[in-house]
């Protein structure tokens, strides 16, 4: 008994540590509100755009899938375009994040879990009408079910780490 | 100049935004613009179970738990002072196409007729998964094994209890109880929501 909860500690430890693919590369500490107030209000004013712009609509997602709108397109192909630009001018420009380091971008790697995935994603993306941001800005304009929807996802985001080594990438 | 802001906002000033979010977040505290990896803070923090997947510092990702709060803290601003007046427009052949599949086109953001408490717990097409059974199946799940001994002599649900021979007092009885179980819930969940 007390020799095999002595190996599965071992084990646990032996395991390496992950990293995320987008881990926050910042090398000034942020810790309290008061440092990540700056990402709320980021995020209150991205939540805002999501209500005004009907991204949030389940509507607005079956109009997409169907062809009969080009208005998701248009966000989707538009926000595509200006985060490719603004991308390239921070790195034409060598511009500094407000702490005053440089900015550091990842390398992403195509595997065959993109496209696994990604054919998921769009499934659910269609049934639900939503991604994971409309999750929450759903939640937030009184849509309080779609929380059940919100902790599918978070229970399929476990599953997924639970299962990952099994699965093909 | 208000109306303008409560009208709904076009693809090209709501695309420019969103990706100005990417340069935003970058230039904020060289932070990604990442949504779904919340899902997987979230786990890190509340379940990590010893799964390899989520042994990191996530609390260095916590900028990212504040900017999902912000989405549906800006959600809630814009629904409550910045909501359009008018009912939202849905293009014509998906409003017919929506039409004959059953799904009421009700002008709000969302169908209530299929996003609601309501009808989360009793769904619209009975089928092998998702059975009329589903509230006591859920009852069961959360109080279950309290109700099984007492009421159940031992059956999963109410058909399977009436199955062995202890009649439709018992059954009756626990789909009643089910019933104002699952209302009840369902109304203190929407409390002052308009669901």
């Amino acid at each position: 008994m007390t020799s095999s909860t002595h190996d599965e500690f071992i084990d646990i430890a032996e395991r390496k540590a992950t990293t995320c693919d987008a881990p926050n590369d910042l090398k000034a500490r942020e810790t309290g509100i008061a440092a990540n107030l700056k990402y709320l209000i980021a995020g209150t004013l991205f939540g805002i755009v999501f209500v005004k712009a009907e991204i949030i609509s389940w509507y607005r997602i079956q109009e997409m899938f169907r062809l009969h709108s080009f208005h998701m397109y248009g966000v989707i192909g538009t926000a595509v375009v200006t985060g490719m630009l603004s991308v390239w001018i921070i790195k034409r420009f060598r511009i500094k994040t407000m702490q005053g380091e440089t900015v550091v971008f990842h390398e992403k790697k195509f595997h065959w879990g993109n496209v696994i995935g990604g054919l998921l994603f769009g499934l659910g993306w269609a049934v639900t009408g939503a991604c994971p941001g409309p999750l929450f800005a759903q939640i937030g304009s009184g849509f309080v079910v779609v929380s059940i929807t919100l902790l599918s996802a978070i229970a399929g985001t476990w599953v997924y780490g639970l299962l990952r080594e099994r699965l093909p990438h | 100049m208000f109306h303008l802001i409560r009208e709904p906002w076009p693809w090209y000033v709501a695309g420019v935004l969103v990706g100005l979010t990417v340069p935003a977040l970058l230039l904020l505290g060289n932070k990604s613009f990442g949504i779904s990896s919340s899902l997987r803070h979230i786990c890190a923090a509340c379940l990590p179970a010893g799964i390899p997947f989520f042994q990191y510092n996530w609390r260095k990702e916590v900028w990212n738990l504040f900017f999902v709060a912000g989405i549906a803290l800006g959600g809630f601003i814009a629904t409550q002072w910045l909501n359009n007046p008018e009912p939202v427009h849905v293009a014509e052949p998906t409003a017919q196409a929506l039409q004959h599949l059953g799904v009421i086109v009700d002008g709000n953001l969302m169908p209530a007729s299929i996003f609601s408490f309501s009808n989360l717990f009793y769904p619209k097409r009975p089928g092998v998964l998702c059975n009329r059974w589903l509230p006591h199946r859920l009852r069961n799940a959360v109080c279950g094994r309290l109700y099984k001994r007492a009421c159940y002599h031992g059956a999963i649900d109410p058909a399977m209890a009436f199955a062995r021979g202890y009649g439709l007092f018992y059954g009756g009885r626990l789909f009643y109880g089910s019933r104002r179980f699952s209302v009840a819930v369902a109304r203190t969940l929407t409390f002052n929501t308009n669901l």
